[in-house]
């Protein structure tokens, strides 16, 4: 690991003017500290915010406010997301392990990065590492990488189950910038897409801080978070689907549909929800919603078989709503 | 950087690089060998400890983040290494190298407090009604824990036995 300076940040001001100055924010460090000791990361200051008190659960205009160092264990456990967004809970205990939910923080979990292993590997090119080194993952080996959303420059896939959830549930990150204000973000404008440029991740500034992200109020629905990975615990999703599902007599009412594993970020395209919207659901549909889908998908070699479990994952989900 | 921690219910200053993490500083510093370091990157549980009471991989934690901490590691369990936990281990033969038995030893005492408050889990049917520890409950809560060893069905039984009687007879270790 690189040397570096270790501040610990006392209030909001402290973090955002070392973030405006180039440094980096530690919270529960589980995904920067791996990084860090392989080199991929090797930021020159790290200020701690994991003591901010930005850590209570509060209700918020009929919905949820959720501090961004809330840990995904005590965000799992909350009485009223397992109550009103069965989804998040089941997002969240559906990633990591019992140890790192501890740690990790709602905003850190948000901002981890990819885990495209080129990514990781210092020996090879990647551009999200290195900007304009290339690419060494389009051409090698494929499997835990994006098939909606890419670029020519980068296949990476965002890894949250956490932000999967939080998209299907129109949930938004509240931002406060360095002179104090803070604003709303839905999840689209949070996360950029890779482009030429898929070393820039999100849109904050610097000196921007995640202070939290804010849940509306629930809409009910029968909600739930499939998950296929290759390993029955602890092991990132190969493709995932977060639901929300009102349903009556086989006819779909309304829908939300958000998928993980499949996108340079947490993906959700409303064309497929407004098609389906109103119909019967049976398998000519669910294919139908399918293809939509992938329309745009980009199935290079090693990564076709995202495509068929997307079509199986949609059709566990519908055909289990409508029951 | 100084850093104060407080290990096992004993004080500690120390004075550490940034850069130590905080089972570094547990096994070089402190001298306190039982945790252990697998795979340094979180994925293998061998170091996991107890902080405030509960359970994170120490060697994806910077000791200088933990001043004012408490921590409990495995020497930290019991006085004489005979936690109800700990017996029922030598008992159901709950490991063969015993490397990554000192990690499953904090992980699992955690495992019974998150279900005592009700955690569910990934594969709990139910979000919101009582937890009971099942095999598969188990699986699920313990998949941050690696045996290569493979002694899981031994681990299990140990578990299980702790929590369906709440205690195991201190003979039995024996």
């Amino acid at each position: 690991m690189k040397p570096f300076d270790y501040t610990r940040a006392d209030d909001l001001q402290t973090a955002q003017r070392a973030l405006h100055e180039g440094g980096t924010v530690i919270a529960g460090g589980t995904n920067l500290i791996d990084l860090m000791k392989l080199e991929v990361m090797t930021p020159g200051a790290v200020v701690d915010i994991s003591r901010l008190d930005l850590n209570d659960i509060r209700d918020h205009d009929g919905g949820l406010y959720i501090g961004a160092m809330v840990t995904n264990s005590d965000l799992a456990a909350d009485l009223r997301v397992r109550r009103d967004y069965p989804v998040l809970s089941r997002a969240l205990l559906a990633g990591a392990s019992g140890q790192l939910r501890n740690k990790a923080t709602t905003g850190g979990n948000l901002l981890q990065r990819t885990r495209c292993p080129y990514f990781y590997d210092r020996d090879t090119s990647c551009n999200k590492r290195t900007p304009g080194s290339g690419c060494a993952a389009i051409g090698g080996e494929l499997r835990n990488h994006a098939i909606l959303g890419t670029s020519d420059d980068c296949v990476a896939l965002h890894p949250s189950d956490m932000a999967v959830a939080l998209r299907v549930l129109d949930a938004q990150v509240e931002i406060e910038s360095l002179d104090g204000t803070r604003h709303l973000r839905p999840l689209d404008d949070f996360y950029r897409l890779p482009g030429t440029t898929p070393h820039i991740e999100t849109s904050l500034e610097p000196g921007d801080i995640i202070t939290a992200v804010v849940l509306p109020k629930p809409t009910g629905g029968q909600q739930s978070y499939r998950k296929i990975r290759d390993r029955a615990s602890y092991a990132f999703a190969l493709v995932s689907i977060a639901s929300v599902i009102n349903a009556r007599d086989g006819k779909i009412e309304n829908i939300a549909l958000a998928f993980g594993g499949i996108g340079a970020r947490p993906w959700r395209d409303t064309r497929v929800e407004d098609m389906m919207r109103g119909q019967t659901v049976d398998d000519q549909l669910i294919q139908k919603a399918g293809d939509l889908l992938l329309s745009d998908a980009r199935l290079l070699e090693g990564l076709e078989f995202k495509a068929d479990l997307v079509h199986r994952l949609l059709s566990s989900t519908l055909t289990e709503a409508v029951q | 950087m100084n850093t104060n921690l407080t290990v096992n219910g004993r004080p500690h200053a120390l004075d550490l690089d940034t850069r130590v993490t905080l089972l570094d500083a547990l096994r070089d510093q402190l001298k306190l060998t039982g945790s252990k370091k697998g795979c340094d990157h979180g994925q293998c549980g061998a170091c996991t400890v107890l902080v405030n009471g509960q359970r994170i991989n120490a060697c994806l934690s910077l000791a200088v983040m933990h001043d004012g901490d408490e921590i409990t590691t495995v020497e930290g369990l019991s006085s004489d290494g005979r936690s109800p936990l700990q017996a029922a281990f030598v008992r159901h033969d709950g490991m063969q190298c015993g490397y990554c038995t000192p990690g499953q030893l904090c992980s699992a005492t955690a495992v019974l407090d998150e279900i005592a408050r009700g955690w569910p889990s990934h594969v709990s049917a139910d979000l919101e009604g009582p937890v009971e520890l099942t095999r598969e409950e188990l699986a699920e809560r313990m998949s941050g824990n690696i045996c290569r060893c493979s002694c899981y069905p031994g681990i299990s039984k140990a578990i299980l036995s702790v929590a369906e009687d709440g205690t195991v007879h201190r003979e039995a270790a024996e």
